[in-house]
């Protein structure tokens, strides 16, 4: 490729410094694919937080047969205590979301956390904490999800702890690789020597730089801590006085929904935990591919890649 | 000497993960909130006298550190204790367990390998075309399924046409070899097809990205320029580059699998470890869950090992 035989400072034209805030939506508005996760998860996080109001029935009456069929009145359905599918998706969707996102914030503050302090650190700190990180990734997320709900029995509180627990390894390990770029800019040096603390400079300096990056790797996060709220209900794990998405696959695979014919009590959960995964990925995807410099640089030659960064920026701004 | 360098790191490595697994195993079980006696042995309105001869058997009246002792010393030598659920050897559950399920996993792993990494390639080789969002499409539509619904939805598809529970017909008394044969291969083919296709979706979206990154690669061009075919530019040159990093991320992707195990078996009534899983949580059979965790903490870390190890003999620049 030209660029590698021009010099370094030469490179610059690459973009120009994007303003941090509005990166996001920016990226989201921009991209079909992420257009659509935005649309699909909006709808359904709304349809479940109106739950209460616009839900057709109430959710703990018998309002027909078991397993009735859908019709008119009940577009989806009865499930297997008679109870309308619609009125439990949308509980269901709300228990599921709340879930995702709680557990999906205690893993974004591990995993943020213990990104920052080995990206700006570096050294010592970087080597142990990397290495603790490298163990949790190898070791299998769900069998101990399994074994720490099992013994610490189900409640919510407990499932979101245990999935947050054990989530936060990839968010710690791109971060912490943008940190460590984000760390030799001439500003961040510059407010270094001009005194200030280290938890001024990365709370005010690296943690917007990195924010968006964090973000896109939280809605990945929510997409798996989603699947495995899922799968822990349907081992038996989930809580059992409250109705969740997974929890709704559970009960119909246990009362026998299949060899009763009623596909109406176990198709529909699924499809909505298959959307809401969907729409999670997309936009992750996207703006991890808009974010992350790793993966920008994919598509283009590894070359322009090694010329770009830090060394033209750092001489213009000094 | 570089390489016995990078070797002797890994297997440390790899030893280091178990033993860590292995103190958290212990940890779990035995620091766990409630009393001691009551998780292990389930043992409602307990006399005192029988309390305190469960703790003598088991050994919880002496300290937490020889109790870790006693524990690694009983591991080295093979005992994982005995189940609650049907009093045999832990050990010896798990050894069935996992002859069940390594044909049925083997079955769709190598499936999703090579229908992912042939669409994948499509996709990254057609960028831009049908062809790609296509397969991009199909790909992430498997990947966002929850597995065990998936199966679920496969045997609402196929009941009445395969069989969609258990490893064998039990009403099949000594059949002819081949009559067996059909038999468990029908059996097999709806576990090992959930497996497969959600493996397949995520294998897809790997495939594509790392054969994309090959392909904006310098010597991509430099092939194109010196007029070479463009079949012989794909085989040759991008998909053997391709394949290191597709090697190093189906073994990250162990740890899918294990969960995937567990939901299909679960599903579909496959008497392996998945199952074996399922079965110790729903009666809290401690000492069988306990040693399935570690048999597939430590299955994963081996495989990971071997991908490092395969690594290193694929890709020369890491032995210099």
């Amino acid at each position: 490729m030209s660029v590698a035989l021009r010099e370094p400072g030469a490179v610059i034209e690459s973009e120009p410094i994007r303003s941090r805030r509005g990166v996001v939506w920016e990226t989201i508005r921009r991209r079909p694919s992420a257009l659509a996760g935005a649309v699909i998860l909006s709808v359904i996080i709304l349809g479940a937080l109106l739950a209460p109001w616009i839900a057709p029935y109430d959710l703990h009456t018998q309002v027909g047969p078991v397993f009735g069929a859908p019709s008119w009145a009940h577009p989806l359905g009865l499930d297997d205590g008679g109870i309308d599918m619609v009125t439990l998706l949308m509980w269901g969707a709300r228990v599921s979301l709340l879930v995702g996102f709680a557990a999906t914030l205690v893993s974004m503050l591990i995993g943020g956390t213990v990104g920052l302090l080995a990206g700006y650190f570096g050294g010592k700190t970087d080597t142990i904490l990397m290495r603790i990180t490298d163990y949790f990734l190898v070791i299998p997320d769900v069998p101990l999800m399994i074994v720490v709900a099992a013994i610490w029995g189900p409640s919510l509180f407990h499932i979101i702890i245990v999935i947050g627990i054990l989530l936060w390894t990839s968010t710690a390990r791109v971060l912490r690789a943008q940190v460590k770029s984000v760390r030799e800019l001439v500003y961040v040096k510059r407010a270094r020597s001009l005194g200030a603390s280290h938890t001024r400079i990365v709370l005010r300096h690296v943690l917007p730089q990195v924010a968006p990056l964090l973000i896109a790797s939280t809605v990945l996060t929510i997409a798996v801590a989603i699947f495995d709220e899922t799968a822990l209900a349907f081992l038996g794990l989930g809580d059992p006085s409250r109705i969740s998405l997974g929890k709704m696959i559970e009960n119909a695979f246990q009362r026998a929904a299949i060899s009763t014919g009623a596909w109406w009590a176990i198709v529909p959960p699924g499809v909505l935990v298959a959307l809401i995964i969907l729409a999670c990925s997309l936009i992750g995807g996207a703006l991890e591919d808009a974010l992350n410099p790793r993966l920008r640089v994919a598509h283009l030659s590894a070359r322009t890649f090694r010329l770009r960064p830090l060394v033209g920026r750092g001489e213009e701004a000094v | 000497m570089k390489g016995a360098d990078y070797i002797l790191k890994r297997v440390g490595f790899a030893l280091v993960t178990i033993f860590v697994a292995v103190t958290i195993n212990f940890a779990l079980f035995r620091l766990a909130p409630g009393s001691a006696v009551t998780n292990l042995a389930r043992v409602p309105h307990a006399t005192p006298e029988t309390r305190l001869a469960i703790k003598r058997q088991f050994g919880l009246d002496k300290s937490k550190l020889t109790q870790y002792r006693i524990y690694l010393v009983q591991l080295m030598h093979g005992n994982l204790g005995v189940s609650f659920a049907n009093s045999q050897p832990v050990r010896d559950n798990l050894k069935t367990a996992l002859i069940n399920t390594i044909p049925m996993v083997l079955l769709g792993t190598m499936f999703a390998i090579v229908i992912g990494t042939l669409t994948g390639v499509i996709a990254a080789w057609r960028r831009g075309t049908g062809a790609e969002a296509a397969s991009v499409t199909t790909a992430l539509g498997f990947y966002s399924m929850p597995t065990h619904w998936l199966g679920l939805m496969l045997v609402i598809l196929f009941a009445g046409i395969l069989p969609t529970g258990g490893m064998s017909n039990e009403f099949l008394i000594n059949p002819p070899f081949w009559t067996h044969v059909k038999d468990l291969a029908a059996h097999i083919t709806l576990p090992a097809l959930t497996l497969g296709l959600v493996l397949f979706g995520e294998y897809t979206l790997i495939v594509r990205s790392a054969m994309l990154e090959t392909l904006g690669e310098d010597y991509i061009l430099t092939a194109r320029a010196k007029g070479l075919r463009p079949g012989a530019i794909l085989r040759k040159h991008a998909l053997r580059n391709a394949l290191l990093p597709i090697a190093t991320l189906v073994a990250l992707s162990l740890g899918y699998i294990v969960a995937g195990a567990i939901l299909v078996e679960t599903v579909f009534s496959w008497p392996g470890i998945g199952r074996a899983v399922y079965d110790a949580v729903l009666q809290r059979d401690y000492p069988m869950l306990q040693g399935a965790f570690l048999l597939l903490t430590v299955s994963v870390v081996f495989f990971n090992l071997v991908a490092d190890l395969l690594y290193f003999r694929l890709d020369p620049r890491i032995s210099e």
